[in-house]
């Protein structure tokens, strides 16, 4: 069942080309004015459907995936795990057959296991957006990121990008990693060596099926993607430093010997964050632990656009929402 | 549609013809709205913003008072988003001051269908109450092609053409020349 490739799906950042990545980010920037109005919508997606199919929790994607879809006037049907009949028993792939069923024009989906956007689209007749798949990729996440820092540096091709904490399970690295890499940026990881792989630049590339993986996109210039043994080796002299989010469940498998540690260490304090460039920002994708991974000063500071981040998530998603379901146009 | 391969049947406007025409349109809408004051001058993308900028400037010239002026794109307000193809490339729409009690003067390069100019007015209507919208266009191909009872308040020339062939207003923002044209499809 092969669907015509007209990149309808948005599965990750790694199959995608700079011209592409540029093309969304283009986009969104034409939407972001639409939020600023009084009547924040417009016709766009009137009488499309969008379904948010979230296996895994989240406030904050899915409001967002909300009100970008609400914003172009498409009817958005929220299905979370706790209510579907997943509970009951019911494949991944015929929960879908039977959305799909219903005829939605998109679905967005979330899921702790990786791939499972990428199986969906193959079955799916509506275009699938990757909300999240496990440690693969987090698509959405990492262009609203490259919208941040293109607001605030004017440009991405050139920067140095720090990225700190828990790489290895991360696909917020993952994804901003690839789409960094392919703009021109320079990225650095950090943080405690059982969550950053010594080799990661070479372990990148594990967990995607290798149907998907398009030799295109590999890591184009592998000097572009640097791990460093220290955090204070990845922020010096950074332009953006990007703060993930440690998942406090991960304290008991070892990874770390306390919260308190990691913070000691690893959490991003004003002392560590005067080793970038003076006009650095400070991205972290939320919800942040305050005083573990990012103290409170340094997030409530003016150089954290945290909040940016949220806002900018809205403007992509609509901009990749119309993207994916937005149709065409015939003559003038 | 490949705009290179259109062969061009005549040339209805040469550049000074379109300025005597623009300088026409300003001055017919300052007198019809008794001045400048209330004006507000908006250009659709993308063959209209150049022009509505003329009409800006040739208005601040007769009135001594400059226009607000802005800029609508239509896309996201399309009737046909849902024909098969590929996207049509969304641009930002810029109406920085309030729009409310203010005289909106929709300019465009050409009246055809009417379908931009619905679309226009729908989102015109989004950013507030204008007390009056009207309609300027430079070219305009005749009520036969109308598909919507849109007509225009300001025309630079009236240019009746048969379904198949295709205006094209050339701006030297955007093309080498300026000049009007009425283009056909080369015969197969």
């Amino acid at each position: 069942m092969e669907k015509p490739y007209r990149r309808r799906d948005l599965l990750g950042i790694r199959n995608l080309t700079a011209a592409e990545i540029n093309g969304i980010l283009d986009t969104a920037e034409n939407f972001r004015e639409i939020n600023t109005r009084e009547i924040k919508k417009v016709p766009t997606l009137r009488g499309k459907t969008v379904i948010n199919l979230f296996f895994e929790n989240s406030t904050r994607t899915r409001t967002s995936f909300e009100l970008a879809a609400k914003r172009l006037s498409a009817d958005a049907v929220n299905i979370s795990v706790s209510s579907s009949s997943v509970t009951k028993g019911e494949t991944i792939l015929d929960t879908a057959l039977n959305l799909d069923a219903m005829q939605p024009d998109c679905i967005v989906v979330r899921h702790s296991s990786a791939g499972v956007p990428h199986q969906l689209a193959k079955v799916s007749k509506a275009a699938i957006i990757n909300a999240g798949d496990g440690a693969n990729e987090h698509p959405t996440q990492a262009l609203l990121d490259a919208m941040t820092i293109r607001e605030h540096k004017k440009k991405i091709r050139g920067l140095n990008v720090a990225i700190v904490g828990d790489i290895l399970h991360s696909r917020v690295a993952r994804s901003n990693i690839h789409l960094l890499t392919k703009l021109g940026a320079k990225v650095k990881v950090a943080g405690p060596g059982t969550l950053v792989p010594k080799d990661f630049e070479h372990l990148i590339d594990i967990g995607e099926t290798p149907e998907s993986i398009n030799p295109r996109s590999k890591i184009q210039n592998p000097k572009s993607l640097e791990v460093c043994q220290h955090v204070e080796d990845a922020i010096r002299g950074a332009d953006v430093v990007m703060i993930l989010r440690i998942q406090r469940e991960r304290q008991d498998s070892a990874y770390f010997p306390t919260l308190r540690e990691y913070s000691i260490h690893y959490g991003l304090t004003n002392e560590r964050l005067n080793l970038a460039k003076e006009d650095a920002i400070v991205l972290h994708p939320g919800p942040m632990n305050r005083g573990i991974e990012i103290s409170s000063d340094v997030a409530d500071s003016s150089r954290s656009l945290i909040l940016d981040q949220v806002k900018y998530g809205v403007t992509v998603r609509m901009a990749v929402l119309y993207l994916a379901t937005g149709g065409s146009m015939t003559g003038g | 549609m490949d705009e290179s391969s259109l062969v061009e049947k005549s040339r209805i406007m040469d550049s000074a013809r379109m300025k005597r025409a623009v300088s026409r349109l300003a001055s017919e809408i300052v007198e019809e709205n008794h001045g400048a004051k209330e004006l507000y001058i908006v250009g659709i993308r993308r063959r209209g913003v150049p022009l509505a900028e003329r009409i800006v400037d040739k208005i601040e010239a007769l009135e001594g008072v400059r226009p607000v002026y802005g800029i609508i794109d239509i896309t996201l307000y399309r009737d046909d988003l849902s024909t098969v193809g590929a996207n049509p490339i969304v641009n930002r729409t810029e109406l920085n001051e309030d729009i409310d009690g203010k005289i909106v003067v929709l300019v465009d390069d050409v009246l055809y269908t009417g379908r931009t100019i619905r679309a226009a007015m729908d989102q015109l209507m989004d950013f507030g109450r204008p007390k009056k919208v009207q309609l300027a266009v430079l070219i305009d191909r005749g009520r036969e092609h109308r598909e919507l009872p849109i007509q225009a308040d300001f025309i630079g020339k009236v240019v009746p053409t048969k379904q198949t062939e295709i205006i094209r207003v050339m701006l030297k923002e955007f093309d080498d020349l300026e000049a009007v044209g009425i283009f056909e499809r080369p015969a197969e």
